[in-house]
């Protein structure tokens, strides 16, 4: 077993396990801190895979912006503990037999028919971090400059929805 | 030298417990989160494929999920505090009706 391996199970132990405890933690802010963790282990398999800027945008875009957003707006709200009243019985029982399924099929689907040429990745220390900042950069205001100011425009349009939808009208209530 | 597969299951499972937080959990926020989940196994299979490949483009459409995941979570919890005000619960049980 090389080192790389080792890594890459006790990482995906640590990403499932963050996950399920975002799943099964009652109080949102735990949830919340889980998938910080999630999001910080999920940016190191970016570094495994040789993705060094994605690994980076992960950490600052996910783990920072979003997740201190989520993390304001539980406390904002401060309801992070709902009553335990079960509506439909048979639900959560049938949510994970359908949900273990799902993940049966997609790992076998995914792993059988959907593989590439290249079955084994290359090792992580091959990927030279500067050249591929300089080739992303390169290729993003090249090849792909109008999804790029596509995306900018988005971004725009959320920030103003998300304002007009929280600013209180005047008059109204 | 880990095979493509692990990154693969791993991105499927990562996937199922997002499906499972969406279907389970009634907490608005905690439903919202799991989608966060489901976006970011995706990323991972985009990323390990991609790798394999030897191609920038992956990357690229990741940065972009990324970009778009950020519009989305501002919009979507500029709607919760909205439905939070007027309703008074993130409970989803109690969000039946369209009229607020």
């Amino acid at each position: 077993m090389t080192l790389d391996l080792a890594l890459f199970l006790v990482l995906a132990l640590v990403a499932v396990a963050s996950a399920l405890g975002m799943l099964l933690s009652r109080n949102a802010v735990y949830a919340a801190l889980y998938l910080v963790l999630n999001f910080v282990t999920v940016a190191v398999f970016y570094l495994l895979l040789g993705a060094p800027f994605i690994a980076m945008a992960q950490v600052t875009v996910y783990a920072g912006a979003i997740m201190v957003l989520f993390l304001f707006v539980i406390m904002l709200l401060g309801s992070d503990a709902l009553p335990k009243s079960q509506v439909l019985p048979w639900q959560k029982p049938l949510a994970i037999v359908m949900s273990v399924l799902l993940a049966a099929e997609a790992a076998y689907l995914l792993v059988t028919k959907a593989k590439p040429a290249g079955d084994v990745l290359p090792p992580a220390e091959l990927v030279n971090t500067t050249e591929n900042l300089r080739q992303l950069g390169n290729a993003l205001f090249t090849d792909y400059l109008l999804p790029f100011e596509v995306v900018s425009i988005l971004l725009l349009v959320a920030m103003v929805g998300a304002i007009v939808l929280t600013k209180k009208e005047k008059g109204a209530r | 030298m880990i095979p493509v597969d692990y990154y693969i299951i791993l991105s499927a499972i990562l996937f199922t417990i997002g499906v499972l937080g969406v279907l389970i959990r009634r907490n608005a926020l905690i439903i919202f989160m799991s989608i966060e989940l489901m976006l970011n196994a995706a990323n991972l299979a985009i990323v390990a494929f991609g790798s394999v490949i030897q191609n920038f483009s992956g990357q690229i459409f990741v940065f972009f999920v990324i970009a778009v995941a950020a519009a989305e979570v501002a919009v979507g919890l500029a709607l919760i505090v909205e439905i939070f005000r007027t309703k008074k619960t993130i409970d989803v049980d109690q969000m039946s009706s369209m009229k607020g």
